[in-house]
C-alpha cells in the first residue's frame, strides 16, 4: 500500500469541505473540451454576424431610398462607439472564418479528427495575432482623429 | 470517521487508509419531486474505490432509496453511464482518488434522455435510433465455401467502433441531441460504422441513406464531447466524419 498518497488522501479532508447546493435544481454545466467551446464560439459569432449582415444590407439598400438618410446613418458609424462595435466585429469574424477552416479540415482531412485540439489552438494564435494587429490600428483611427 | 484508522492496532498487518468524501447527488422522485433536488453525503471510502462504489455505500448503508442502474460494475455492459463533476463517465470506471475530493463530487444523470428516478433516465428513445440503423450483419448466402471470409486488414478497418457498449455517455454528451431528440446521435452512426466498413456486410447503402438525413450525420457539429466521454476510447468524430465522407463518396 503506498503510504505516502494515503496518508494524503487521510490527512486533507479532515474537516468536510463546505457544501454548497447549487442554486437551481437544473444539473450542471456539461465541462466539454475544446471542441465544445470553439463550437459555442462558432454559434456565438455566427449569430452576431448574421445579425450585423442584415444591418448592413439594409443600410445600404436605404442609398436607393433616399442618398440624404444614407449618409446620415453612416454618420452615426463615425461614432467612437461604433468604431469599437466593429472591433467586436472584426474579432466574430476572424474567429468564424479560422475556426470554420479548423471545421473544414475536420470533415475533409483524413487526420483532422485526430489534431482538432492542436488546430484549435492555432485558430487561437492566429485570432490573437490578426488582433494584435488590428486593434491598435483601429483604435488609433477612432480616437487618434 | 477516519479515527477507524486508528481504531484497531494490527501488529503488522496494513491498515487500509480511508478517507471522506462528499457526493452531490441530483436526486429526483417523481412521486414526491417536482424538481429534481440535490442531496449530500458524506462517505468513507479507500483508495481503491470508486464512483459506483461511493453509490453502493450510500443505497447499502445511508439511504436505501437512492436509485441507478449498475450491472456488471467492470465497465463492460455499460449501465452506469452518468455525469461525474460536468462529464459523462462511467461510475464503475472512475476512480475516487483521479477525482478533487476536496471538492464535493457531483452525480447526475446523463443529459438529454428522459429523467425518471434519481440517475436513472429512460434509455427508449437511444435505443430507438440505435435500432434504426439496422445494427446487425446484412449479407446474402455465402458465395463459394463456406465462411465469409475476412483478411486482418478489412478487420482493422472498424475495430474501433466495434467497441461499443451502447452506454449512451457519447449520445448524451452531445448538444445536437440535448436540443434535437431526433437527433440519431453518435452511438447510432458508431453502430452503423462498424456495418458500413465491414467487408461481410451488403448494407451499407441501406445504412448510408438512413443516414442521410436531415437528423442523421450532418447534424454532427464536431463538438468531440462524444470523443471525450466514450469509456472506451472510441474515437466517435472520427467514425462520424469517416460515414460523412461515404454518404459524399455514395460508398464505404
Amino acid at each position: 500500500m503506498p503510504e505516502k498518497s494515503a496518508s494524503n488522501l487521510v490527512a486533507e479532508p479532515q474537516s468536510p469541505p463546505k457544501i454548497r447546493s447549487p442554486k437551481r435544481p437544473a444539473g450542471t454545466l456539461y465541462r466539454g473540451k475544446e471542441g465544445m467551446w470553439s463550437w459555442v464560439l462558432h454559434r456565438i459569432t455566427g449569430v452576431a454576424i448574421y445579425f450585423f449582415l442584415l444591418v448592413h444590407i439594409l443600410d445600404t439598400a436605404l442609398v436607393r431610398v433616399s442618398p440624404e438618410a444614407y449618409n446620415a446613418v453612416i454618420d452615426t458609424y463615425k461614432t467612437p462607439l461604433m468604431g469599437l462595435g466593429e472591433i467586436a466585429l472584426v474579432a466574430a469574424i476572424a474567429f468564424h472564418a479560422f475556426n470554420g477552416l479548423r471545421i473544414i479540415l475536420i470533415d475533409f482531412w483524413a487526420f483532422g479528427a485526430k489534431h482538432q485540439r492542436t488546430m484549435f489552438w492555432v485558430v487561437i494564435g492566429l485570432w490573437v495575432v490578426l488582433l494584435a494587429a488590428f486593434i491598435p490600428r483601429q483604435l488609433m483611427h477612432v480616437f487618434g482623429g | 470517521m477516519s479515527t477507524a484508522v486508528a481504531d484497531n492496532k494490527p501488529a503488522a498487518a496494513e491498515v487500509v487508509p480511508t478517507f471522506t468524501a462528499t457526493l452531490m447527488i441530483r436526486r429526483f422522485d417523481p412521486e414526491v419531486d417536482e424538481e429534481p433536488r440535490w442531496e449530500d453525503f458524506d462517505v468513507e471510502l479507500y483508495e481503491t474505490d470508486r464512483v459506483l462504489d461511493a453509490l453502493h455505500k450510500i443505497k447499502w448503508e445511508m439511504d436505501g432509496s437512492l436509485t441507478f442502474r449498475r450491472s456488471c460494475a467492470h465497465g463492460i455492459c455499460g449501465s452506469d453511464a452518468m455525469r461525474i463533476n460536468g462529464r459523462n463517465r462511467l461510475a464503475c470506471k472512475t476512480l475516487i482518488k483521479d477525482l478533487d475530493i476536496s471538492k464535493p463530487i457531483y452525480v447526475e444523470a446523463i443529459k438529454g434522455l428522459p429523467l425518471e428516478k434519481d440517475l436513472i433516465v429512460d434509455m427508449e428513445p437511444f435505443f430507438d435510433s440505435f435500432k434504426e440503423v439496422n445494427p446487425f450483419l446484412m449479407a446474402g448466402p455465402v458465395k463459394g465455401g463456406k465462411e465469409r471470409k475476412q483478411s486482418p486488414v478489412e478487420r482493422a478497418r472498424f475495430d474501433d467502433t466495434t467497441k461499443c457498449i451502447l452506454c449512451a455517455a457519447c449520445t448524451s454528451s452531445c448538444p445536437v441531441f440535448w436540443t434535437d431528440g431526433q437527433y440519431f446521435g453518435p452511438a447510432a452512426i458508431v453502430n452503423a460504422h462498424r456495418f458500413i466498413f465491414d467487408s461481410r456486410d451488403e448494407g451499407a447503402g441501406v445504412r448510408l441513406d438512413i443516414l442521410n438525413d436531415k437528423e442523421g450525420v450532418w447534424r454532427c457539429r464536431t463538438t468531440f464531447n462524444c470523443t471525450d466521454a466514450c469509456p472506451r476510447g472510441i474515437q466517435v468524430t472520427q467514425a462520424i466524419a469517416e460515414v460523412k465522407q461515404a454518404i459524399i463518396k455514395g460508398k464505404p
